[in-house]
């Protein structure tokens, strides 16, 4: 969740750099960054009750969706006082990103059957940066399970404590924790920047899209806009870049 | 709240489709130079996209705020330090953390 619509954090965020740490066992990086930003959703929690939802439906939606940015869509269009379908379309919208998570990482995790179906559940920003930031396979999927288990757990119990806490809490933003998704995507994406100009170039601009974009379109749309930078990376250069 | 229920419920079912579409596409359609490389880069624009997203975007407005830009100056200098994981983000939530309790807003 790690796609906030309103700038809050969520599973769907971050990753670890292969570069930086060689002492680093992508286990260990998947469970401490599954803590970091599965608090987050104390926020989200807090959020949703104050937009209206119920205890049930801000953890069903936590526990179902799983995927932060569009769980914020929604509970931003219940409390923008209705427009329901419409928060479900922007909501689904922002979901489109896994897909194309799910792209990289099917040839990256090798599950079939109804092992899928679970894997599925675990797309996220946090888990696919995690699993790429990794050297190999072995280690990506190792990342990715340690990611999803931790960060669905945390993000499911901190949902229901926010939901259940909601204005009996400190405000998230006077510890900091709106800090912690845009953080840990850009530590999750360092390493590739630092590998090569082509990404260094689609990262810059697919950022600057989403700025350019901000004020004219919903929240969360400017991002998936920003799926179109890659695409023009891919077009410039399809041959280069790293594994 | 049967709406919202509907609502919920269709987001829910919504994503998890497209998460799981994703894992399901044929492996061949990524035998494509450009399709691979297009996968490849999609995360880093997305991801990049949504670290600026979240710390500039307030809605439609761009806000500069002061404790989150200075959280996020924190986790650039950690990492340039090569510093581990958790570190940058214990420095940009503490950065900002402490910002706001001196009255920064």
């Amino acid at each position: 969740m790690a796609d906030r619509a309103d700038g809050q954090a969520g599973p769907g965020s971050a990753q670890a750099g292969q570069a930086s740490r060689k002492r680093s066992s992508p286990t260990r990086d998947g469970l401490v960054l599954g803590l970091a930003v599965g608090t987050s959703g104390l926020a989200f929690g807090a959020a949703a009750v104050s937009s209206g939802l119920s205890v049930p439906q801000a953890c069903a939606l936590s526990l179902l969706a799983y995927t932060g940015a569009s769980q914020f869509a929604l509970i931003g269009a219940v409390a923008a006082g209705g427009g329901l379908l419409a928060g479900c379309a922007s909501a689904i919208l922002l979901g489109s990103r896994n897909t194309l998570y799910g792209l990289r990482l099917a040839g990256l995790l090798q599950v079939r059957g109804p092992a899928r179906l679970l894997t599925a559940l675990g797309v996220t920003d946090e888990s696919t940066a995690l699993a790429l930031a990794q050297p190999g396979a072995a280690q990506a999927r190792m990342g990715f399970r340690a990611t999803f288990g931790s960060l669905y757990i945390t993000w499911n119990l901190a949902t229901a404590a926010g939901a259940i806490g909601a204005g009996r809490l400190g405000s998230p933003q006077s510890l900091g924790l709106d800090v912690v998704a845009p953080a840990a995507f850009l530590a999750l994406i360092w390493p590739r920047l630092r590998s090569g100009a082509a990404e260094r170039g689609v990262g810059l601009l697919g950022a600057a899209m989403a700025l350019a974009a901000t004020p004219f379109c919903p929240p969360g749309v400017p991002v998936i806009l920003a799926a179109s930078a890659a695409l023009a990376g891919a077009l410039a250069a399809p041959k280069g870049g790293s594994p | 709240m049967t709406g919202t229920w509907i609502a919920v419920l269709a987001t829910a079912a919504g994503c998890y489709a497209l998460k799981l579409a994703g894992l399901t596409v044929p492996q061949r359609l990524l035998g494509h130079p450009v399709t691979r490389r297009f996968a490849e880069l999609v995360p880093v624009a997305l991801l990049a996209a949504l670290a600026v997203a979240e710390t500039f975007a307030d809605g439609h407005a761009l806000r500069a705020d002061p404790a989150r830009l200075a959280g996020m100056g924190a986790a650039v200098a950690a990492l340039l330090a090569r510093a581990p994981f958790l570190v940058v983000i214990v420095a940009a939530a503490g950065t900002a953390a402490a910002l706001r309790a001196l009255g920064v807003s």
